[in-house]
């Protein structure tokens, strides 16, 4: 199948029509991956068999017309829990961890009849920016494999990008869905906090991790979220707000829509190309008939210290469940019950996740803790200040999603300062918990896809659809495909 | 090199953490720790007096529930995940060493 030339809609209609059947989609997508992944390697651990006889078992009792996802294939971050599928985080630590539940999610998606084709490679649980830091492979980016695909959803973002599946599920910290979604020139959205359960995914920052998805069009995009969106008795965080047809108002006029620009996101470190392109964008949306200003969210630079205290402290804490007592990698040959808990971190965990782990210990130590801890949730307040001033003058933000293109394997990964400064367009949303989307804004003077950032008020994901699928129709930046890939 | 955090300090936090870390390792973490570190401290300068922190952002006030088990009957299968079981246990290592070359 030549996702290149589909969408959710299309496939939809061709299942319905029994054009194909959902078993030849099912294994024309398993196909893609067979041809594309020995190349991109976006895949940890695919689902083949429970998908083929899913799969099979819908074709039986027949696609639903009114469920536009009947059938579909769709890929799951491998940091979402999925019953009897090897769950591992990307992991040495859950290498062999075979979970007994599946994620509200995964849920949610097998309820309406999707089909998980398999699970994606990400930097160990979800730390880092660039997927190098998984403990089994390097995922490349389709666009050139010598460059990495971002992170920390890599897997999901280059699968889709490299024509493997049509969508796929991500998980965003810190920019982890929508900086590969613009490394990879496809579109990615973190829901605003609570917006989409959050049970079973395995915990990073908790206060910050939220699911979302990564498609190649806006409205795809749209429809996932609406699949996976709403209230979860499992998870206390979860919103009980209403949950609104994300599709419905996608081909609304913008007309009159107040944008505005964080002069704080186009500062020097931010490359020409993708600032340009910010610009551009800008020009568009005016031309369409809403309002481009400039605005300052004035703590933006501590955004980026507040953020990695905050999130360490919660990784910190949240990974001091893997002890090798109860579940994943356990230590041979320790000698007493301390050693099993010192050898099994030491060996099961990776370096990115050591230093979080101890960055996190020293800032909630107690002689630190008011110095770095509080202050940053100090600082966090004054982020979201920021925000609701800005959203008092305008409906929506534009900016980068990342300050550069991707970059090559093995560049950045050695030094963690670089990585942590290249979140600094994405984190403050998570600090603030507010929504945001990347989407596919061209390709830079290297022939690399670069991504414009809409960020949004809380709960207002339609919104930031409406302006992205405006966007996208007038620009068709989405139609630019990598060279290599799929059935190009 | 600035020194925001000494090498003692980083093993006494690696040792909370319950890592374990080589002397190699120990200097590695030390240099970006440092640095990540000094990186940290460009928020003292921020005035956050009387400012309340914000620890979540969540709509949800409280979530109330009925306080009731739920009791999902996968016992087995919840041991089956463990490293190590006996007699339907998890199994684990003696709390005080008995090889004799520990403390």
């Amino acid at each position: 199948m030549n996702y290149f030339k589909e969408s959710i809609d299309s496939l939809h209609e061709k299942l319905v029509n029994k054009e194909i059947t959902a078993e030849e989609l099912t294994k024309q997508t398993f196909e893609n991956i067979d041809q594309t992944d020995p190349k991109v390697a976006a895949f940890l651990a695919l689902n083949k068999e429970a998908a083929l006889a899913k799969a099979r078992q819908l074709d039986q009792q027949g696609i639903d017309p009114n469920n536009v996802l009947s059938g579909i294939p769709v890929a799951i971050k491998d940091n979402l829990v999925t019953k009897g599928l090897t769950t591992t985080a990307a992991s040495k630590m859950l290498a062999n961890f075979n979970p007994i539940y599946s994620a509200t999610v995964v849920n949610k998606l097998d309820a309406l009849d999707t089909i998980n084709v398999g699970k994606t490679n990400m930097d160990e649980f979800a730390m880092g920016g660039s997927t190098e830091n998984s403990a089994f492979k390097v995922t490349k980016n389709p666009w050139d494999t010598t460059k990495v695909p971002g992170g920390s959803s890599g897997g999901s973002a280059a699968a889709v990008a490299a024509g493997e599946v049509i969508a796929a599920i991500g998980t965003d910290t810190g920019g982890s869905i929508r900086q590969p979604a613009a490394f990879n020139g496809v579109v990615g959205m973190k829901p605003t906090y609570g917006r989409v359960s959050r049970w079973g995914v395995i915990a990073f920052g908790s206060s910050l991790d939220q699911v979302g998805p990564i498609t190649s069009t806006v409205k795809d995009n749209a429809v996932m979220l609406n699949a996976i969106s709403g209230l979860d008795k499992h998870d206390m965080t979860s919103s009980d707000k209403e949950v609104p047809d994300f599709t419905a108002n996608l081909d609304k006029d913008i007309k009159g829509l107040k944008i505005g620009i964080p002069e704080e996101y186009l500062a020097e470190e931010i490359s020409a190309d993708i600032k340009q392109s910010v610009q551009k964008a800008a020009d568009y949306y005016r031309q369409l008939g809403a309002t481009v200003e400039t605005i300052s969210l004035p703590n933006t630079s501590y955004a980026v210290p507040a953020y990695y205290i905050i999130a360490s402290a919660e990784a910190s804490s949240n990974l001091q469940r893997f002890d090798g007592i109860r579940y994943g990698f356990r230590a041979e040959n320790a000698k007493n019950l301390d050693d099993l808990y010192v050898e099994t971190r030491s060996q099961g965990f990776g370096d990115e996740v050591k230093r979080r782990i101890m960055l996190g210990t020293f800032s909630l130590s107690s002689s630190y803790y008011d110095a770095y801890f509080k202050k940053a949730a100090q600082i966090r307040t004054l982020i979201i200040n920021d925000f609701k001033d800005a959203f008092k003058k305008v409906d929506l933000i534009l900016a980068p999603t990342t300050p550069t293109t991707a970059y090559g394997i093995g560049e950045d990964v050695s030094d963690p300062m670089t990585m942590y400064m290249n979140d600094a367009l994405t984190l403050p949303v998570n600090l603030a918990g507010l929504p945001a989307m990347s989407v596919p804004a061209g390709l830079d003077k290297d022939g690399m896809p670069m991504g414009i950032q809409l960020i949004g008020k809380p709960f207002d994901e339609a919104t930031i659809y409406q302006a992205g699928y405006a966007f996208e129709k007038e620009t068709k930046f989405n139609q630019n495909t990598p060279k290599m890939g799929g059935n190009n | 090199m600035s020194s925001n955090i000494s090498k003692e300090e980083v093993a006494h936090v690696a040792e909370l953490a319950k890592l374990k870390l080589d002397d190699n390792k120990l200097d590695y973490f030390t240099k970006q720790i440092d640095d990540i570190v000094g990186m940290f401290e460009t928020i003292d300068k921020v005035d956050t007096t009387n400012i309340d922190p914000t620890y979540s952002v969540t709509d949800q006030l409280n979530t109330m529930r009925e306080d009731i088990a739920d009791n999902w009957n996968q016992r087995q299968a919840l041991l089956d995940t463990a490293p190590e079981t006996k007699d339907g246990f998890i199994e684990v290592p003696t709390i005080i060493d008995e090889s004799g070359d520990g403390e």
